[in-house]
């Protein structure tokens, strides 16, 4: 036997998994969903796993997480418990219609696949992929499956369910779509789920996802979510991490948008292990907008990793990306956002900001600017800043009787605030000023009804 | 009320400060004029807490208790006020939200309940008038766009809304136009009442022709050098600060 270094190793443990549960993985999804397995594992075959130092995956250790001892499930597991009983959303004052997701599957209350007011379409994937194969089809793995990742790869093989929203040509919702994907279990387990929100043209669409862990064991989900927004559609997107410091969680989101749709996409990280989100933007059309924000609050050992990636492949197209963080004891994170302006994406508007306060010295962050422009009339910028709390600010505060802790707390929140006010739903907004505003003083739940008291 | 004592004061080794004594009373209004870097700033910064400095000697008691082993905000909460030259922006943190805190910390210290928000509301807009300042900045968040003499404005009004038992007001007339040094003025002298004390500290008499002040402190390289009624800025403003030069050096 030769040398076979960790990555080959992990990627063959998935592989052999795949092959010994394959038919059980089938058995358990949808055809549709079923037809893409084969490749999928042969592409992470040949992808491998993203190793730490890989030019996309520089500061997070993607292999550790995977090594982890996590049992790995195919059939319903037959969780039975009263959701309302132990679970109490953080986001509960806002009228939203709510959809669960438990360990990766969609969690069967008697109906499948709902018919919102306004003409929406929500539900379990896997069934949406047999009732309506011809919507599910047009966009399954068709901006995911392009990806070079192997961890895209892997949530193809493996994902059998997970939520699927469908707002029709001109549909509107009256409320937000909100998912709850809950991971609960007795030992500690990994789930790999799939999303698929499709808005049709001049459609609207809000969607909220809310991640929780709701027992104290260790959880790792690997999160593939496609987003398609038809000619002059309109999405908002907002993700609230807050899952137990116990949990890693890797999030990938394709974002495909067509001429003149606009797509907000809104990433909040309040608590977790180990975060990485990737966001791909491809402005298809020409006069898209995309705005891609983050606010991420880490403390302790908690490691956060943004990765955005906007593809100006139209010309005209606006985007905007904002990620701003704050990092206190011995947190650690990275921030990478690529704009790619290709050949003829002329009228380019593209922009990019990153912002973070580290509140110790062993607090940490890299963050890294990559703009490739191929076209010559375009308007691009890149900002970034790392450093303190204001001093001055601080002593103007403290100089009107506030006092330090207060003040701090008032310097922070004003610093959140300003990602947080570009959410346009205002009920949403106002929940979520709270969830930060509680975050930063300690006095957020890490998660629900959990006893583990993780670092 | 104040009591300054042989204050001696240092930045980086340098000697800012070199013996400074002072006694304010309560219903007084001390001027301290000077040339610029004569230590004006340095004293008013050095009384609000501000830590960049040293302090080698003297001592300060605020209503008899001392002042310098005490924090920014705890002073802030004993009824002291610094009118800053320079007012801080600070984006984010609205000025509703901003008095709301700072008032309630100081109610909170004083064994007071915190004000309901029609209460707080209600003084808002008693002390909005008081200073001329208008809703549309009193909305916004702490001095952030403010124009410099919005800036002074907004200083006078959290003296009004905070008051405080002595007030310390920085160079709080540079920068103005003549309406806003009257508005100013007038916040001054309405808040003005035998139970607190004012101190302003300015470069110009200017200021002095609208505020009467009850005390005239010269301060120059570090020391007050010639204290007197308020027709001593008058003779400074027809003299000159040389004439004080010359004066020290006889």
């Amino acid at each position: 036997m030769g040398t076979i270094t960790g990555n080959i190793s992990l990627t063959e443990q998935f592989r052999d998994l795949y092959r010994n549960y394959s038919d059980e993985i089938a058995a358990n999804s949808a055809p549709l969903m079923n037809a893409f397995r084969e490749d999928a594992i042969t592409r992470l075959e040949k992808q491998g796993f993203p190793y730490k130092g890989r030019e996309d995956y520089r500061y997070a250790d993607i292999e550790s997480v995977f090594r982890q001892d996590l049992a790995k499930s195919f059939s319903d597991q037959k969780i039975n418990f009263k959701i309302r009983e132990i679970f109490h959303c953080d986001v509960p004052d806002i009228n939203t219609n709510l959809f669960l997701l438990v360990n990766g599957r969609y969690y069967n209350n008697g109906e499948m696949l709902k018919e919102l007011p306004g003409g929406i379409i929500a539900g379990s994937l896997a069934q949406a992929a047999k009732d309506y194969p011809e919507i599910v089809e047009k966009h399954y793995d068709r901006y995911a499956g392009s990806s070079s990742d192997g961890l895209v790869a892997m949530n193809t093989a493996f994902a059998q369910d997970g939520i699927f929203i469908y707002a029709p040509p001109g549909a509107r919702g009256e409320k937000p779509v909100q998912i709850v994907n809950i991971m609960i279990s007795e030992t500690g387990q990994m789930a790999q789920h799939r999303n698929l929100f499709i808005a049709g043209d001049d459609a609207e669409l809000n969607i909220v996802i809310c991640d929780h862990s709701l027992s104290a064991h260790r959880f790792l989900t690997n999160s593939v979510n496609e987003v398609y927004a038809g000619e002059r559609a309109q999405i908002d997107l907002t993700r609230i991490q807050n899952e137990h410091n116990g949990s890693s969680q890797i999030t990938h989101t394709f974002n495909q948008q067509e001429t003149s749709s606009r797509l907000a996409s809104n990433i909040i990280s309040l608590h977790g292990g180990f975060i990485r989100n990737n966001v791909f933007v491809k402005l298809n059309g020409e006069y898209a907008e995309n705005h891609s924000m983050g606010l991420y609050l880490s403390d302790k050992g908690q490691y956060i990793d943004n990765f955005v990636f906007i593809d100006h492949a139209s010309p005209n197209c606006f985007s905007n990306q904002l990620y701003k963080g704050v990092l206190d004891d011995y947190a650690s994170g990275s921030f990478t956002g690529r704009i790619l302006v290709e050949r003829d994406a002329q009228k380019t508007n593209a922009y990019q900001s990153n912002n973070n306060l580290l509140l110790t010295d062993d607090a940490k962050i890299y963050s890294r600017p990559q703009l490739e422009i191929y076209a010559d009339d375009v308007k691009c910028s890149h900002g970034s800043t790392t450093g303190q709390l204001d001093e001055n600010a601080l002593f103007y505060l403290r100089s009107r009787g506030i006092d330090l802790r207060e003040a701090r707390f008032l310097l922070m929140f004003a610093f959140a605030h300003q990602v947080i006010q570009n959410i346009r739903v205002k009920a949403l907004r106002e929940r979520i000023d709270d969830l930060v505003d509680k975050r930063l003083r300690g006095e957020l739940s890490r998660c629900n009804n959990c006893a583990m008291q993780c670092g | 009320m104040l009591l300054i004592k042989d204050l001696r004061v240092s930045i980086d080794g340098e000697e800012i400060l070199k013996g400074i004594n002072l006694e304010v009373k309560a219903g007084e209004l001390h001027a301290i004029m000077g040339p610029n870097g004569s230590g004006k700033s340095t004293l008013a910064a050095v009384l609000a807490g501000r830590e960049l400095y040293e302090i080698t000697s003297g001592k300060v008691l605020f209503k008899g208790e001392d002042l310098l082993e005490k924090s920014p905000e705890e002073r802030a909460k004993d009824g002291l006020f610094l009118g800053f030259q320079y007012p801080i922006e600070i984006p984010g943190v609205s000025m509703v939200n901003f008095m709301k805190t700072a008032i309630n910390s100081i109610r909170k210290n004083r064994g007071e309940e915190p004000l309901s928000a029609s209460e707080f509301l209600k003084k808002m807009r008693e002390k909005k008038d008081l200073v001329e300042i208008s809703s549309s900045l009193t909305n916004r968040s702490v001095n952030e766009g403010f124009s410099g003499g919005e800036k002074k404005k907004n200083e006078i009004f959290q003296m009004a809304m905070l008051e405080p038992e002595l007030a310390i007001l920085d160079e709080t007339d540079s920068g103005l136009d003549i309406d806003a040094l009257r508005i100013v003025a007038r916040g001054v002298n309405n808040l003005k009442s035998p139970l607190n004390a004012t101190i302003v500290i300015t470069h110009y008499q200017r200021l002095l022709e609208y505020i009467v002040p009850d005390f005239v402190h010269v301060l120059y390289n570090g020391r007050f050098v010639k204290s007197g009624g308020k027709e001593l800025a008058l003779l400074l403003e027809e003299k000159g600060y040389e004439w004080i030069n010359a004066e020290e050096v006889n």
